[in-house]
């Protein structure tokens, strides 16, 4: 059963290469802004969003080490929204297409972005109000 | 729920995938009991007169073994009940509308768009 304060998300898009990985989440951002439970499922290059071992770097042209260039790394927005919808007492489920981390090696993600398949992306589907396709280019 | 799965774009990652990611995720869904239709537009309407499998790819000493089979997956997609479109006009475009379509795809014209868009509940842009 479909619900009205539900929205589904498919996204393709890895980290730090397209534009519309930052809209994305943006979207996500807005949609907890109002209260609305957030389902994602992340297909292709976008299961590497929650890779947990990304990690940040200095940048000698900013003249600043790791800690004080602070570079955005995915899995922390990512961490940030499940806070942010915790915070708020709504729901935030991420779901990772399994076949798509075996063949990045992004097997180990953060805490609370789980292991499916397009089964879980049609259930997602069913449940919400309406779907949000962001695929590739 | 009934979702149409636009898919525009054609050839992407067929090769390291061995499939169209986005017919695979049809037919995956489509295995886990969802009722979804295709439209295939824009260079994606190859996918509706396509004939022979992709070639092996090769690179060094690697060859490919499971190169994508575009025919087959259209074929096995319309088998399992999911109707398939091409849009007439797109083909015409690109000098395919001559051509026969594969079983069981439907051509459909511009015009008739909204109308299938209508039948479904959800529409999913590739």
């Amino acid at each position: 059963m479909s619900h009205d304060r539900i929205l589904t998300f498919a996204f393709m898009e890895p980290p730090f290469e397209s534009e519309r990985t930052i809209t994305f989440f943006r979207l996500l951002d807005a949609a907890l802004d109002r209260d609305v439970d957030v389902r994602v499922f992340a297909y292709e290059g976008a299961v590497a969003l929650a890779f947990a071992h990304q990690q940040p770097h200095g940048n000698a042209m900013h003249g600043r080490d790791s800690g004080e260039e602070a570079h955005p790394l995915t899995k922390d927005w990512i961490r940030a929204l499940q806070e942010k919808a915790k915070a708020k007492r709504i729901g935030f489920e991420w779901i990772n297409c399994g076949l798509c981390v075996d063949e990045r090696g992004v097997n180990d993600v953060i805490d609370g972005c789980g292991r499916g398949g397009p089964p879980d992306l049609w259930r997602y589907a069913s449940e919400a109000r309406n779907t949000l396709t962001i695929g590739t280019r | 729920m009934n979702v149409l799965q636009v898919i525009d774009q054609a050839y992407r990652t067929t090769t390291e995938e061995q499939d169209d990611t986005i017919l695979w995720l049809t037919r995956s869904m489509r295995g886990a009991g969802g009722d979804l239709t295709v439209l295939l537009s824009g260079h994606a309407v190859h996918y509706a007169v396509l004939r022979r499998r992709q070639p092996a790819l090769t690179l060094g000493q690697w060859r490919q073994t499971q190169p994508a089979e575009l025919p087959r997956d259209i074929a096995e997609l319309v088998a399992s009940g999911v109707p398939v479109y091409a849009v007439q006009e797109d083909l015409e475009e690109r000098g395919l509308g001559q051509l026969p379509l594969q079983g069981g795809v439907r051509p459909i014209a511009r015009h008739a768009l909204p109308g299938l868009y209508e039948q479904v509940d959800q529409v999913w842009q590739w």
